[in-house]
């Protein structure tokens, strides 16, 4: 229990410093709020309304000050207004999360069904044909710009083809295909190389040996002993692609229009609206640790030699 | 020098790749085979012909001499950067590696707080609102890249610290300044150099993603991620204009790649 509540303490650190840093930066960073707020395209607003407005954000108080201010109301649930939309920075926020966990949920099951199998062959027959040739496109995959595949895949599938849209500004089935496609023949490539060293690393432990002595069949071996061992080093890994996944994967829905987090965190930073950007990283940073927490629970929660650990 | 290209041949080859890359990159201006600046607006978007191989773009600049200019622009960046990187991290690494205490403590928190999130959407948010630039687009990346430097360093020194040549050198009353440089770094600098090397693609990729979103270099700068960017719009009309410089990206990357690697094998033989 001690362990946990360290990684607790550690977490809130951190998020203390991430929220900290953005703070800095939009307060760093040119432009005067108050007006942002307040004008629109064509309205000029007059100098005493923009005072009033400022008194009334706290922006003419001390930084420190507005730090404090802005950290309590984010302990009641309130991360400001966002100057664009003119809406709480938590409605906005709400609104992206569904595109993104929609993308994240599709991409991850992408990434098992391509780089389970794909991992376990490539395992097994170490250094022939299948292994150098799974090996082969992981490399590809790592130096390709994730952004020019998508770029291709849309125009390939989505243009020449049509089975796809081109631009998705709206949530359907057909418009996530594509970029949970793109991403998942990203993750897929890391993933691939993660599924083959834990499986080659269960093959060269003794219990295998021992398997095969008894006469075993090698897919009784594999599918009844090596998978079951190699489970929990794969959920580590795929909980840290999960993370990644949910931070909003901003090149990817910008390239296909993917109405999520990451392209509303781009729009939000293009207009600089500095609430909308510091409640988008926040987010991030809580969603990550969350679940590198969550991964680390589950770890000593199924792996029984931890379990005893924590007793001791 | 020689001796170590004839002992290693994937390496000779791989540096014969990245010095051919190294030269297009100082010669770019020489190599182009027209202004990449400068346009003609009667031939806009013309699909690759003789004269323009790689087709024009919206402004009727040549997109074989933009995606020649690219590479210099590229480099640079990334060359920067990647040095930047290995010089605050590793300052950081060898002072709170070297004196422990308090000043270890506090660098070490925040490199755990840089590593606990991820670095793209912090890079963005800085490149962002800093405003699109090369120098900022490089800043962003290091505030966000020296902690696994830093980290990795420190780890080394702290392994050489207690060593008997460090001991001895302190006992004879050798200034702390020339332990550092001349035991100290000369230790780590093979591994700073093998981890640098191999983030060359990586770091390269950030940036044109980067540029890519618009964060990074400006127009008219001829950059790789920038041009995609600016291609994307024309994928229907001009799709020569998205494909070539993503495959200059993906060259040069996976080039960088495979050098990295196999230098990691030459510098540091116990690995392979």
């Amino acid at each position: 229990m001690n362990r946990l509540a360290n990684r607790l303490l550690q977490m809130l650190v951190t998020l203390v410093g991430v929220s900290f840093l953005t703070f800095c930066l939009t307060y760093l960073a040119p432009g005067d709020p108050a007006a942002m707020l307040l004008e629109s395209a064509d309205t000029i607003v007059s100098e005493e309304i923009l005072q009033k407005t400022r008194e009334e954000l706290g922006l003419d108080k001390p930084f420190l000050v507005q730090y404090g201010n802005w950290a309590a109301g984010l302990l009641q649930g309130d991360m400001g207004m966002s100057y664009s939309a003119k809406k709480p920075v938590v409605e906005k926020l709400s609104e992206g999360f569904v595109g993104t966990i929609l993308l994240a949920f599709v991409t991850v099951i992408f990434v098992l069904i391509i780089s389970i199998p794909l991992g376990i062959w490539s395992a097994v027959r170490q250094n022939e044909w299948p292994d150098y040739l799974v090996r082969f496109f992981s490399f590809i995959g790592v130096s390709m710009p994730n952004f020019w595949l998508g770029l291709i895949l849309l125009y390939i599938f989505g243009l020449k083809l049509g089975w796809f849209p081109i631009a998705s500004s709206t949530i359907t089935a057909k418009g996530v295909i594509l970029p949970a496609v793109t991403l998942a023949i990203y993750q897929s490539t890391k993933y691939v190389r993660q599924v083959r060293t834990v499986i080659l690393d269960e093959l060269h432990q003794d219990y295998v040996i021992g398997a095969r002595a008894r006469g075993l069949s090698e897919s009784a071996i594999l599918f009844k002993h090596v998978l079951p061992n190699a489970v929990l080093p794969l959920i580590t890994l795929l909980g840290m692609s999960i993370g990644w996944l949910l931070g909003g994967v901003a090149v990817i829905e910008i390239v296909f229009s993917w109405p999520g987090m990451g392209n509303m965190a781009v729009r939000a930073i293009m207009m600089r609206d500095y609430p909308l950007i510091e409640g988008f990283v926040l987010w991030i940073a809580v969603v990550y640790m969350m679940i590198n927490f969550l991964v680390d629970v589950s770890y000593s929660y199924l792996d029984p030699k931890l379990r005893k650990g924590e007793q001791r | 020098m020689i001796e170590v290209f004839k002992k290693n041949r994937v390496f000779a080859v791989y540096s014969a790749a990245v010095i051919f890359i190294l030269f297009v990159a100082i010669f770019a201006p020489y190599l182009a085979p027209q202004d990449p600046f400068d346009g003609n607006m009667r031939n806009v978007l013309q699909p690759p012909s003789a004269e323009h191989l790689l087709g024009t773009d919206k402004l009727g600049r040549d997109t074989l001499s933009r995606i020649i200019a690219g590479t210099q622009v590229s480099l640079f960046m990334t060359i920067c950067l990647v040095i930047l990187l290995a010089i605050v991290g590793s300052t950081v690494g060898i002072t709170s590696g070297y004196f422990g205490g308090k000043v270890e403590m506090i660098l070490m928190r925040l490199a755990d707080m840089m590593l606990a999130f991820p670095g793209v959407v912090l890079a963005i948010a800085i490149a962002g609102i800093l405003g699109g630039s090369v120098v900022n687009t490089i800043l962003a990346l290091l505030i966000v890249g020296w902690a696994k430097y830093a980290r990795l360093v420190r780890s080394l020194v702290i392994k050489l610290r207690n060593n008997d040549f460090i001991i001895a050198a302190q006992v004879n009353g050798t200034k702390t300044i020339n332990i550092l440089w001349r035991h100290i770094l000369p230790n780590i600098l093979p591994m700073v150099v093998i981890t640098g090397a191999m983030d060359i693609g990586t770091m390269m990729m950030e940036i044109a993603g980067l540029s890519f979103l618009g964060f990074g270099a400006q127009p008219p700068t001829p950059e790789w991620g920038l041009m995609l960017n600016e291609g994307r719009q024309y994928i229907q009309t001009a799709p020569w204009l998205m494909i070539y410089p993503g495959a200059a990206i993906f060259i040069v990357v996976a080039t960088f790649n495979l050098w990295g690697d196999s230098l990691r094998d030459v510098l540091d033989p116990r690995q392979q």
